[in-house]
C-alpha cells in the first residue's frame, strides 16, 4: 500500500521535475559540453574531424590579435559598465526616493518594454541617427557645431551598449534602492548627514548587493554583445564576440571559435563569482 | 528648500532624458519608416508609405514573417510548459541537487548569445538537427524557458500554501488539484509567460542566424540587409517588429500585474 502510494507520488513529482532535465541535457548541457570538446578537434580541408589535440588552443594563445581583442573587450565592457552604472544612478535615485509608488511602477513598466524589444533594430536606428548626416549632426549644425564622426568609434560602441543595458540597470538600481528602509535615511539626515554623504555612506552601502548584481549583468551583456561594436563601432578593434563571428562564419574554424567562447565564459564566471563574493562579504561584515 | 526644489526639478529632467535616450531609437525608426528620403535626416522629407509597399510586395519578407510567427509561437508553448513544470517542482518539492536543478534552467540567459549560437550550431549539426526551422525552436526554448519559469514562479509564491492541501483533504487527487486549483490560479501568469517568451523568441537574432540555415526569420533578415548599407526598408520591417514585440511585452506585463491585484 505504502509502496504503491510512494510510486504514485513519484510519478506525479517526476512529471513536473523531469521535462526540464531531459530538455536541457539535450539542448543546453549537450551543446555546451560539445563546444568544449570541439575546441580540441582538428580542421582538415575545411572539414572538422574529432580528435584530442591542443593545436587550436596553442594557435589562439600565440596570436597577438587574440590578446589585443581580449583586453580591448574587457576594457570596453568595463567602460560600458561604469558608464551605465553612473548614468543610471541619478535616474534610479529619483525614481526610488522622489517619485511616488505609481510613477515608479509606470517607469519600470515602460523600461521593461525596450529591454525585451528588438535590440538589433534599435541599434540600426542609432546607426541612422548618429551618422554624418544623421539627426544628431543635423541638430548640432543648427547650433553651428559639428559635424562629428560618431559612428565607427568607441563612442558609437558605447551608445549601443547603453541601448542594451541602460533600461535593465535603471530597473535593477531602482528596485534595490526603493527597498531600502527609508527610516535609516531619515535618521542619517536627522543626525546631520549632508545629502551627498547620505548617498555615499548610507544609500550605496545599503544597496550594495543589488548594485553589484546590476553591474554584473551589465558587464555580461556588454562583454557578449557583437551588434554594438560591429555596427556602431565599425569593428575597427574586433571584440571577442566579433572574433567568434568571423572565425565561425567566414573561416569555418569552429574549433578556434570554441576556444574564444570558452575563454569568454571563463572570464564571465570569474567576474560574476568575484562580484557576488564581494557583494555578500561586505554585507555580512557590517 | 529652494535648492531642494531645483534638485528635484533637475532630477525629473534627468529621468526624462534617460527615457528619451531609451525610446529615441524606437521613435525615429517609426518616423523614418514613413519618410520618403532614401537617407533619413532632419529636415524630414515627405510622408510616404513607399517602404511599406515595398516590403509588402516582397515574398521573402512574407516568408520570413511566417517563419518568425511559427518559431515564436512554438517556442512560447514549449518554453511555457517547461517553465511551468520547473516552477511547480521548485514551489512544491525539496529534493537533492535542487541548486544545480534550478541552475539548469536559469543559466542560459547569463551566457552570451553568440556563445549559445556557436554551441547550438555545432551540437545541432553533430546530431543532424541544424538548418531547419525547428532547430531555432529547440534552441529558443532553452533561452526562453527561464523567463517563463520566473513569471510563473512569482505567481506561485502568492498561492496560499494550504490551498493545495485543502483540495487534497476534500478528496481531490494530485492530478485533479493540479487541473482544478493550481492551473486556474496560475492562468494569468501562464498567459504572461507565453507572451514574454514569444517576444524574446521573436526578437532573437544571433542563435537564429547561426542555426537556421536558409530559413530566415525577420530579425535574421534585418541582420543581413543592414550589413554595410542603409536601406530604409529596414525601418519599415523594424517598425513592424517593434509593434509585435512591444505588444507582446505589454500584454505579458498586463497579465502579470493583473494577478497581483486579484492575488493579494
Amino acid at each position: 500500500m505504502t509502496s504503491k502510494l510512494a510510486q504514485k507520488i513519484d510519478i506525479y513529482a517526476l512529471t513536473w521535475r523531469l521535462p526540464i532535465i531531459v530538455w536541457q541535457m539535450f539542448f543546453f548541457v549537450g551543446p555546451v559540453i560539445f563546444m568544449i570538446a570541439m575546441s580540441f578537434f582538428l580542421v582538415k580541408n575545411y572539414r572538422m574531424t574529432e580528435a584530442f589535440e591542443f593545436v587550436n588552443w596553442s594557435k589562439m594563445m600565440s596570436k597577438s590579435y587574440f590578446w589585443d581583442s581580449y583586453f580591448y573587450t574587457i576594457l570596453i565592457a568595463s567602460a560600458s559598465t561604469t558608464l551605465a552604472m553612473c548614468l543610471a544612478f541619478p535616474a534610479a535615485f529619483a525614481l526610488a526616493f522622489k517619485a511616488n509608488e505609481t510613477a515608479r511602477r509606470w517607469a519600470i513598466f515602460l523600461l521593461i518594454i525596450p529591454f525585451f524589444t528588438s535590440y538589433l533594430v534599435r541599434t540600426f536606428s542609432w546607426f541612422v541617427i548618429l551618422s554624418e548626416k544623421g539627426v544628431v549632426n543635423a541638430f548640432l549644425s543648427y547650433l553651428g557645431l559639428g559635424p562629428y564622426t560618431m559612428l565607427n568609434t568607441n563612442f558609437g560602441t558605447l551608445v549601443g551598449y547603453m541601448t542594451l543595458t541602460l533600461p535593465l540597470v535603471v530597473i535593477l538600481q531602482t528596485i534595490t534602492m526603493a527597498n531600502i528602509d527609508k527610516t535609516l535615511i531619515e535618521a542619517a539626515r536627522n543626525l546631520g548627514c549632508k545629502p551627498f554623504a547620505t548617498i555615499w555612506r548610507v544609500i550605496i552601502p545599503l544597496s550594495k548587493t543589488g548594485l553589484i548584481v546590476a553591474a554584473i549583468f551589465c558587464f555580461i551583456l556588454s562583454f557578449g554583445d557583437f551588434v554594438a561594436p560591429f555596427y556602431l563601432g565599425g569593428s575597427q578593434e574586433p571584440t571577442l564576440p566579433i572574433l567568434i563571428l568571423d572565425t565561425t562564419k567566414s573561416g569555418q574554424q569552429w574549433p578556434r571559435a570554441a576556444v574564444v567562447a570558452i575563454f569568454m565564459m571563463a572570464t564571465l564566471f570569474t567576474v560574476a563569482f568575484t562580484g557576488i563574493a564581494v557583494a555578500y562579504r561586505k554585507k555580512t561584515s557590517k | 528648500m529652494k535648492s531642494n526644489r531645483t534638485l528635484n526639478f533637475t532630477l525629473s529632467v534627468y529621468v526624462l532624458l534617460v527615457f528619451v535616450f531609451v525610446f529615441a531609437p524606437i521613435f525615429f525608426s517609426v518616423i523614418f519608416s514613413f519618410n520618403s528620403q532614401r537617407f533619413p535626416t532632419i529636415p524630414l522629407g515627405n510622408f510616404s508609405t513607399e517602404w511599406y509597399v515595398k516590403i509588402l510586395n516582397d515574398p521573402d519578407i512574407w516568408q520570413a514573417a511566417l517563419n518568425s510567427l511559427i518559431v515564436s509561437s512554438s517556442t512560447a508553448v514549449i518554453a511555457t510548459i517547461l517553465g511551468f513544470c520547473t516552477a511547480y517542482s521548485d514551489y512544491r518539492y525539496n529534493f537533492k541537487f535542487k541548486g544545480p536543478y534550478l541552475a539548469l534552467i536559469l543559466l542560459p540567459p547569463t551566457i552570451p548569445l553568440i556563445i549559445m549560437a556557436l554551441a547550438m550550431l555545432a551540437w545541432l549539426s553533430k546530431i543532424g538537427m541544424s538548418g531547419q526551422l525547428w532547430s531555432i525552436i529547440l534552441a529558443h526554448s532553452v533561452l526562453c524557458a527561464p523567463f517563463a519559469m520566473a513569471v510563473i514562479r512569482l505567481r506561485l509564491n502568492q498561492m496560499d500554501p494550504d490551498l493545495e492541501s485543502a483540495a487534497w483533504n476534500l478528496g481531490g487527487t494530485e492530478w485533479a488539484t493540479m487541473r482544478h486549483v493550481i492551473i486556474p490560479f496560475c492562468k494569468p501568469s501562464i498567459i504572461s509567460a507565453l507572451c514574454l517568451s514569444a517576444a524574446v523568441s521573436f526578437d532573437e537574432f544571433a542563435v537564429s542566424w547561426f542555426v537556421s540555415g536558409l530559413n530566415k526569420t525577420l530579425p535574421v533578415m534585418i541582420l543581413e540587409i543592414v550589413q554595410g548599407n542603409i536601406d530604409p526598408q529596414v525601418n519599415a520591417i523594424g517598425s513592424f517588429v517593434f509593434l509585435i514585440s512591444m505588444t507582446l511585452v505589454i500584454l505579458a506585463q498586463v497579465f502579470f500585474l493583473s494577478r497581483q491585484m486579484k492575488g493579494t
